[in-house]
């Protein structure tokens, strides 16, 4: 066989690689406030737009522009800012410590804090969540005690996963935040089957998941997107386009021929494609997509147009496949900075607040990270029995486990 | 000759594939430009351009359809799968179909392709990065399954695989990329600069498929192993007091059940090892079959060390693995025996 002529092959390439300078002048970024707002039950006919434009609320002068504007309280803008800030921090802390050897892995989710402050804010806390391993600003808005997720990712002798999971990997009952795993993309058509659950008995709550673009090439994206439309289900699928998947780009997944919001398209439920960095068109869209399924209006797939402005985990080295600077160039900024600068234009916040809640967090993780390390880390301290690892293979232990546990001497 | 280590003679054998035929290309998650979050498939796609090592779409069936179709149409695929823990989307692919499709097909079709895949623990991986799915697969009948110990038969069995015209899954032990391990978590880290086996040839060559070795000679016992457990066994044997004999299988399917007869009928003694959990794993198979050959031999009941039964847990990670200390009872327990 002679080596193809390659003609008709396509392989994509990112724009840029190490070295090159980075600019995003291919984006479409409509303006901010420049997009209309459907009625919440508009036949999903009647809504391709949405999913080949951009949502935006804050313009470029900080403010809230446009039908999207959510009109959210002084202090609920306060919230989704200071949980955003805490994920951020908390973020920072805990890969250092990773880095000093604590703990095995850890993932940030720097530069999309806005995707899951604002979502978790937008729906209820009834709501039952089924995040991939990025989200975790859930956990933060929903009010998790920072110590039990120090906890987790310590595997410590607190750790309510028992030891048994990689860093990161959190499970929440109590907050309706389903067991993340590590397989990509279980969780998409799982969360569609809870709320076909919800439905079958008549609740009100509904299921919202996240998948990064890369996972949308995964079978059960496709499930969940099918079983969805079928039974109408009342979930929200998110997709957070966060440009990376570990060192492919987002063209690896199909996104230079068409957008995530548009695959909806294709099963027939809406896709909403909205700036990712803009806490309040997230918040907005989330509501709109929430209080459709609430009313009967079945699912919408959202995409999350954001930047993955962390390496993908602590075992990645980002410098080796993109320029390091592609951040700075991102064009939709920074979700934290753009939220804070909306509450400073409209005269509720200062940079003298902002720089003592900074200190005030970074006191609070600092002080949690203690007493978390007190009950243990991976290498040293006190963690879970030993035992405990036959446990919960199975409701009762089978006797196969009990022997083996006793062979194994605890 | 040159020193390497497992990663350079994997990469070294796709290199020298990719070099002599123009069939062969390499795909899977991030082992183009990147490389491989191995390293496994490091400036191969500089060297041999994009069209010949790509980047996937994140969908493991997607990625064993794709090399299935390509095998058809004349192409011969190394595939990648990043984690054998995320090989299961392509389950269906590999046992439905590639494993069957020459027998389906009356031998019409056939689809060439190596599935490279990273497996076992001890690198605190936690339930999803540790996995030893062999078993999964030795069950299925039409493709070979190999897993290596050592970087020269690494390079010599990926090579065969390639050139192999069946399907074969390439499990390649991640605690080994680097160097030998013994199983002490605690002892120095070594690499394979003083290991015979880390002198690999840069160029051609193969190790036949189905071939198991003697790594170390002995006549009180035989230790049945592969992948990882090869290195604890060996440390194992030497701390034991007793003459041991180690065989390494490197091929798990099809199995060299002469070698090992040969062997264990000799001892009379055998410990089965391997790190995959023990219900229905691949070590029963290996049992049943010492069974069918050596039954009138066999001096004592042999042994199994393997994983507990249960998911690879992230902080019990060295009370799960089956180290040397297991396999010392083992080896006890059948000498008294
Ligand atoms: C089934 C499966 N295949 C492969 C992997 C390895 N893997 C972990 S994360 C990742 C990239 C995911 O990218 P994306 O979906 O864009 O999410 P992001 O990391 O950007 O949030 C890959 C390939 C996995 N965890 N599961
Ligand atoms: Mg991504």
């Amino acid at each position: 066989m002679v080596p193809s002529s390659g003609k008709n092959l396509n392989v994509p390439a990112p724009r840029h690689r190490p070295g090159e300078e980075p600019e995003f002048d291919n984006l479409d970024i409509p303006s901010a406030g420049s997009v209309s707002r459907p009625d919440i039950l508009t036949d999903p006919k009647d809504m391709y737009v949405y999913a080949n434009t951009l949502i935006r609320v804050l313009d470029m002068k900080n403010n809230a522009v446009g039908v999207w504007d959510p009109k959210l309280s002084a202090d609920d803008l306060r919230k989704g800012l200071t949980d955003m800030m805490t994920t951020r921090i908390y973020d920072d802390r805990m890969q250092n410590m990773q880095r000093v050897g604590k703990m095995s892995f850890y993932m940030k989710s720097r530069g999309e804090e806005a995707v899951a402050v604002a979502q978790a804010m937008a729906l209820d806390k009834k709501d039952m969540l089924f995040p991939s391993y990025r989200q975790q600003g859930l956990l933060i808005s929903r009010g998790r005690d920072l110590l039990d997720m120090m906890n987790h990712c310590l595997s410590n002798s607190k750790d309510n996963c028992k030891g048994r999971q990689l860093p990161i990997m959190y499970t929440w009952r109590e907050g309706n935040f389903f067991s993340i795993s590590g397989n990509l993309g279980t969780q998409f058509c799982q969360a569609v089957g809870w709320a076909v659950a919800s439905a079958y008995k008549g609740e009100d709550a509904i299921a919202s998941t996240w998948v990064g673009e890369g996972t949308t090439a995964e079978s059960d994206f496709h499930h969940g997107m099918t079983f969805a439309a079928v039974y109408n289900a009342p979930v929200l699928l998110n997709v957070v386009n966060n440009q990376w998947a570990i060192s492919s780009f987002q063209g690896f997944a199909g996104g230079e021929k068409a957008t995530f919001a548009s695959r909806g398209i294709g099963y027939g439920m809406p896709g909403l494609r909205v700036d990712g960095n803009d806490f309040l068109a997230v918040y907005a869209a989330t509501k709109w997509a929430a209080d459709r399924a609430r009313s009967g209006g079945g699912p919408t797939l959202i995409e999350l147009f954001t930047y993955r402005a962390a390496g993908h985990s602590t075992s990645d080295d980002p410098g080796k496949y993109r320029p390091e600077d592609e951040y700075e160039a991102w064009p939709l900024g920074d979700p934290i900075d753009r939220l804070k600068m909306h509450l400073i234009e409209i005269g509720e916040w200062s940079e003298e607040r902002h720089e003592r809640e900074l200190k005030e967090i970074t006191a609070l993780v600092t002080r949690k990270y203690k007493e978390a390390e007190s009950y243990g880390t991976l290498n040293s301290g006190a963690r879970p029995e030993v035992s405990s690892m036959f446990e919960d293979v199975f409701k009762d232990m089978p006797d196969n486990l009990r022997r083996q546990r006793q062979q194994l001497g605890v | 000759m040159s020193k390497m280590n497992m990663v350079q003679a994997i990469n070294s054998a796709q290199d020298v594939m990719l070099d002599r035929d123009p069939a062969v290309v390499v795909f899977g998650e991030d082992v183009g430009y990147f490389g491989g979050v191995f390293n496994c498939t490091e400036g191969l796609q500089k060297k041999y351009g994009l069209q010949r090592v790509f980047d996937t779409p994140i969908a493991e069936g997607g990625i064993i359809a794709l090399a299935i179709g390509m095998g058809v149409n004349e192409m011969r695929p190394v595939t990648e799968i990043q984690f054998s823990d995320y090989i299961y989307p392509a389950f269906d692919q590999i046992v439905s179909e590639a494993s069957r499709l020459r027998y389906r097909s009356g031998g019409e079709f056939w689809a060439p392709i190596t599935i490279r895949t990273p497996c076992g623990g001890g690198i605190r991986g936690g339930q999803t990065h540790s996995q030893s799915p062999e078993g999964i697969f030795t069950h299925v009948s039409g493709i070979k399954t190999i897993m290596p110990s050592n970087p020269y038969d690494a390079k010599g069995l990926l090579i065969s695989a390639i050139e192999d015209d069946d399907p074969v899954i390439f499990f390649e032990p991640k605690r080994l990329y680097n160097g030998p391990f013994s199983g002490d978590p605690k002892a120095p880290a070594q690499s394979w600069d003083h290991h015979l086996k880390g002198e690999v040839p840069e160029g051609h060559y193969t190790i036949p498929i189905g071939k198991a070795e003697t790594v170390r000679e002995g006549n009180d016992l035989t230790i049945i192993t592969y992948g990882t457990m090869v290195h604890v066994s060996l440390a194992a044997a030497e701390l034991s007091g007793h003459d041991v004999e180690v065989i390494d299988l490197r091929t798990l399917t099809p199995l060299d059940i002469d070698h090992i007869a040969t062997s264990v009928c000799r001892t009379g003694r055998c410990v089965i090892v391997h790190e995959a959990t023990k219900t229905g794993g691949f070590g029963a198979e290996i049992l049943s079959q010492i069974q069918e050959t050596c039954f009138w031999k066999l001096e004592a009941p042999i042994e199994r060390v393997a994983g507990w039964d249960i998911p690879y847990p992230h902080a019990f990670e060295w009370e799960y693995f089956p180290g040397q200390g297991r396999v010392l009872d083992a080896i006890k327990k059948v000498m008294e025996g």
